[in-house]
């Protein structure tokens, strides 16, 4: 029988003050208020002498200052059994299906760093059938990639769709505010495609108190890095990360921290590292690849909060009308992975790039009222089909079939040599019959 | 002197903070170790206020009760110095993160703290020094082999005034613990080993004085050396928002650098990034001694994820390594990336401190924190008369790439040269995306200064035109103005811009430098005539292709002497036209 604690000394924000003796830090709290039983979970945050502040996660709401307080002595856990599978979770871990609690093979969250000298070199390519990820910004296993979004745009719809496509062995959803319908959406498109079996969500919902938002990212990495540790692929999804850090704001600034840059705290860089640099590729074994949702307020990407994601991830991707941007958008990895596809991978993606960026000072130019040029007609053309068979997001090819249309979109709009590529490609490639 | 271990108690406990009470005296910056089930926690006293002591723990803090046991070491946070250091990967605090690995397995463990040096490796010792010679504090006694230089076993940096040798070593193989000298002074006898420890925050100063910065530091990136060179000894920062190549100038520099050491300092930032160098450097060859590059290179790595304490301690670990291989007469360049978060760091700790804040939550001894570590660069006069220099190069990532932040703002303050990274340069791919006209150094260039003064100009020129031509469009141009601009233009992209995955223009030696921008001098101080923009357009086209092709051609190689001459030729046909 544990000892029960019940002189709450201060009741702040979603912070407790209670008066105990030899607790650890970090350990988790059981917080039971009102006559109906109400407990609520909390971790232990600081540590002042006979006084333990203790964060609850369902907020302080009817907490009174006699309330009972019992210590678990451990710090949060969460099962990574191979029971989780296509189980929803909520952000303390408990069932959110109908589901029975999961409770064997508990790891501690939040566990320590990898050790870089065990880092390999990735050089995995992630396929998703998406040509603007595939062909132009490939996903590499074990890379952290934001998806930087005004509020608005489908991202959740990316996500949902990457996660259907992507060929990985565990997808784990992890949904920090997540609208309930979102969530529905969510549960309901992978249960269509018959992908809910390989994923595991945590989702936190708007409507749950915000402090339980900020240990999905964890629960999510700690299930992720067990399962990688044993050989699996995993890919992380996260969103929305910008609740996540909202959160972290909210528990700063009622901690009395002092705030850094528009009252995000200034830990705020190295809270998102720890999480994202948690991607990693086990030599010999699985990998996590994350990607997660940003979303910039005001489309602003100096914002602090995509500003310190950028700084964090390797590339972004932009998503924007309802695409994924072509300029701006960066897989920092696309190198490692790109030139062992096919040979004529890196040229289709500079080229069409290339080209569409013309399109686009040609269509500034026709917006202006110049005159257009047969070469700005050209572009223009192309530019459209660009966008039609390459960024229309419902485009669902494998990589080959994407250069092929390349090809031959190429080869619709321009002659041989003005697209700029090495003759040996050209004669290759180059469709015959048009 | 009591020589039992000083104790203390846990009384608080803040994120990575622990309060503690303390029986005797504790010391400012004193290693202190909190033991937690068994295992010992390293940490650091940063505050004394009456009987209780903050320290900051380099680790995580899980776990840690009201009542724990504080040990006191009485020792200030140091660095181990000697044989062994080359090649090594170690975290923020010197443990070697590859025997940490074998260890402890894919995570880093909390409280395994290994050797930073190997204590059983034998090595080839050549005395340099006699029975009754004078020795003073950074004289060398002898030497042993490691890698391509002689590592000097020199007379502990603060030991005072002059000690007469009453014993050295024989030549022959020891190990870095053994005894290789005594020394008396008089009224005690000392003895000296290979390896000597050094608290990071405080700069070695066994040296007769500083100079002047004068050489400059040949990176082989024709921007960096002919526009906004580096001295041996000197200082620069390289300040850019996220993918503006900070990073990939950072490895071009610690690849090409003609220096005899580097460190380079992965500071709280990806660890992806540390990983390409400790995967990749062992595999390539330095072209001036042949050997690895490894082998004249040490990491500190303290990645983002890893304890923001130790992140702090990291860039004091980095330099005070430098400082001790300035001391052999080596020239040393040290890379930091970044700054940034060890200021941010600071700002944590600050913060828990609970410190009035200055200036975007940064502590008010930012600035002379930041002046103090630069200042640690220098080109120094040996007390045996040979020079030895550290030069140290920190990239800075200022929030939403604006430069008018704290950081950037005390670094610059700071520095010697300027190297702004744009985000429009990068954007446009031109790498590396330094930018020519809002940077500066102080430092002499590589090339004669006049010719860089007028080729700035033409930079400058050719971009107000450019800037100009996006109102006025091509028609409203004259056409000498037009010509500037074109001129701007092929300067940027046949000799700014530089490719560094290319194998032959990703390193432009010294001598090529030279050659190369007298030619480049030429095609701007010509006269050029055309007799419409079309014609200006289609010459400059042409000559920027044959230099690039020129660029990517060996030096000396038969097919860079046939790109010259047509080079030449086609100048020569624009000027007798």
């Amino acid at each position: 029988m544990r000892k029960v604690y019940h002189k709450i000394t201060q009741i702040s924000g979603s912070v407790i003050t209670v008066e105990a003796e030899d607790i650890p830090y970090g350990t988790l709290a059981e917080v039971t208020s009102g006559e109906e039983q109400d407990t609520s979970l909390g971790q232990v945050i600081r540590l002042n002498g006979k006084e333990v502040s203790i964060q609850v996660f369902a907020g302080s709401r009817g907490v009174a200052t006699n309330s009972k307080v019992r210590f678990l002595g451990r710090p949060m856990e969460v099962s990574t059994s191979e029971n989780l599978m296509g189980r929803i979770f909520t952000g303390s871990g408990y069932p959110r299906d109908d589901g029975p609690a999961v409770q064997d093979d508990m790891v501690g969250i939040a566990g320590p760093s990898v050790n870089p000298s065990r880092r390999i070199i990735p050089n995995k390519m992630i396929r998703t059938g998406i040509p603007m990820i595939d062909v132009f910004n490939s996903l590499v296993e074990s890379q952290k990639l934001p998806i930087f979004s005004v509020p608005g745009e489908p991202y959740n719809q990316v996500l949902a769709r990457i996660a259907m496509q992507a060929e990985v062995d565990t997808i784990l959803i992890g949904g920090i505010g997540l609208k309930y319908d979102d969530y529905l959406f969510f549960r309901n498109t992978l249960e269509q495609h018959g992908a809910l079996s390989k994923a595991i969500m945590f989702v936190h919902t708007a409507a749950d108190p915000t402090v339980e938002g900020l240990s999905v990212p964890d629960l999510a990495l700690a299930v992720a890095e067990s399962y990688a540790v044993n050989g699996k692929r995993v890919l992380v999804l996260l969103t929305d990360m910008t609740n996540y850090c909202d959160a972290l704001k909210e528990v700063a600034i009622t901690m009395e921290q002092i705030p850094s840059n528009r009252g995000y705290p200034g830990d705020l860089y190295t809270q998102l590292a720890q999480r994202y640099e948690k991607a990693v590729d086990f030599e010999g074994s699985g990998s996590i690849t994350t990607l997660a949702v940003t979303t910039m307020p005001g489309d602003d990407v100096t914002h602090p909060v995509p500003d310190n994601t950028g700084y964090i991830t390797e590339g972004q991707f932009y998503l924007r009308n309802g695409r994924i941007e072509p300029f701006g958008s960066l897989s920092r990895l696309k190198q490692q992975v790109n030139a062992d596809t096919r040979e004529d991978h890196r040229a289709i993606m500079d080229t069409m790039i290339r080209l569409y960026a013309s399109c686009r000072e040609s269509e500034e130019k026709q917006a202006m009222g110049f005159r257009m040029s047969p070469w700005d007609e050209k572009v223009l053309k192309y530019g459209k089909l660009f966008e039609q068979r390459m960024m229309d997001l419902r485009v669902n090819i494998p990589l080959e079939e994407a250069l092929d249309l390349g090809w031959k979109t190429l080869a619709e709009c321009f002659e041989k040599h003005e697209t700029g590529i090495k003759t040996d490609l050209l004669n290759k490639f180059w469709p015959d019959n048009t | 002197m009591a020589e039992q271990t000083k104790v203390g108690k846990v009384i608080g406990l803040n994120g990575n903070m622990v309060t503690a009470s303390f029986e005797t005296s504790v010391m400012q910056n004193e290693v202190a170790y909190i033991c937690v089930d068994g295992t010992r926690l390293k940490s650091e006293v940063i505050r004394v206020r009456g009987d209780e002591a903050d320290i900051q723990v380099y680790e995580m803090t899980g776990g840690i009760r009201v009542g724990d046991k504080v040990e006191f070491s009485g020792e200030q946070l140091s660095v181990s110095l000697g044989p062994g250091l080359l090649t090594q990967v170690y975290n923020g605090l010197q443990n070697p993160l590859p025997q940490v690995a074998e260890e402890a397995g894919f995570f880093l463990q909390r409280g395994l703290y290994m050797e930073p040096l190997d204590r059983e490796a034998e090595w080839d010792f050549t005395p340099w020094v006699e029975v009754d010679d004078e020795v003073q504090a950074g004289d060398a006694i002898g030497y042993v082999p490691e890698g391509i230089f002689k590592h000097k076993i020199m007379v502990p940096f603060d030991w005072r005034g002059r000690w007469r040798v009453t014993s050295i070593a024989e030549a022959g193989k020891y190990c870095i613990d053994n005894t290789m000298a005594k020394v008396s002074n008089g009224r005690e006898e000392r003895e000296v080993t290979m390896v000597q420890d050094w608290p990071i925050r405080k700069p070695i100063s066994a040296y007769k004085r500083k100079h002047l910065p004068h050489d400059p530091l040949v990176t082989q990136q024709r921007i960096i050396d002919t526009f906004f060179p580096v001295a041996k000894g000197g200082t620069f920062c390289t300040p850019g928002p996220f993918g503006a190549g900070k990073t990939v100038m950072q490895h071009a520099l610690s690849q090409h650098s003609e220096v005899d050491v580097v460190l380079v300092a992965a500071c709280g930032e990806r660890a992806g990034e540390v990983v390409e160098i400790i995967r990749e450097f062992p595999e390539l060859n330095d072209p001036r001694t042949g050997q690895s590059l490894m082998d004249r290179t040490i990491i500190i790595c303290n990645t983002s994820s890893m304890p923001v304490a130790a992140r702090e301690a990291s860039v004091y670990t980095s330099v005070t390594i430098s400082e001790y291989f300035r001391q052999m007469g080596l020239n040393v360049l040290m890379l930091a990336d970044s700054t940034s978060r060890w200021a941010q760091a600071l700002r944590e700790v600050s913060g828990r401190l609970e410190e009035i804040p200055g200036e975007e939550a940064f502590p008010a001894y930012l600035e002379s924190l930041i002046a103090a570590f630069y200042e640690r660069a220098g080109l120094v006069e040996l007390k045996s008369g040979e020079m030895g220099s550290v030069t140290i190069g920190g990239a800075v990532s200022p929030a939403g790439g604006n430069f008018e932040e704290p950081v950037t703002q005390a670094t610059l303050k700071v520095v010697g040269a300027f190297l702004g990274l744009s985000r429009e340069r990068a954007n446009a791919r031109r790498y590396p995306a330094i930018d020519p006209l809002g940077s500066w150094s102080k430092y002499t260039p590589l090339v004669e200064a006049e010719q860089v003064e007028k080729a700035r100009d033409v930079l400058q020129r050719g971009n107000d035109i450019g800037q100009m031509m996006t109102v006025v469009g091509e028609e409203g141009t004259t056409i000498g103005d037009y010509v500037v601009y074109l001129k701007g233009e092929f300067l940027d992209s046949v000799y700014l811009q530089q490719n560094t995955f290319d194998e032959v223009d990703c390193a432009t030696s010294q001598e090529r430098q030279q050659y190369c921008f007298n030619k480049i001098v030429d095609v701007l101080d010509a006269d050029l005539e055309f007799s419409d923009k079309e014609e200006a357009r289609n010459y400059f086209g042409e000559l920027r292709q044959k230099f690039v092709d020129w660029n990517y051609a060996a030096w000396d190689s038969e097919e860079f002497k046939k790109t010259e001459q047509e080079i030449d030729e086609v100048l020569q046909r624009k000027k007798s036209a």
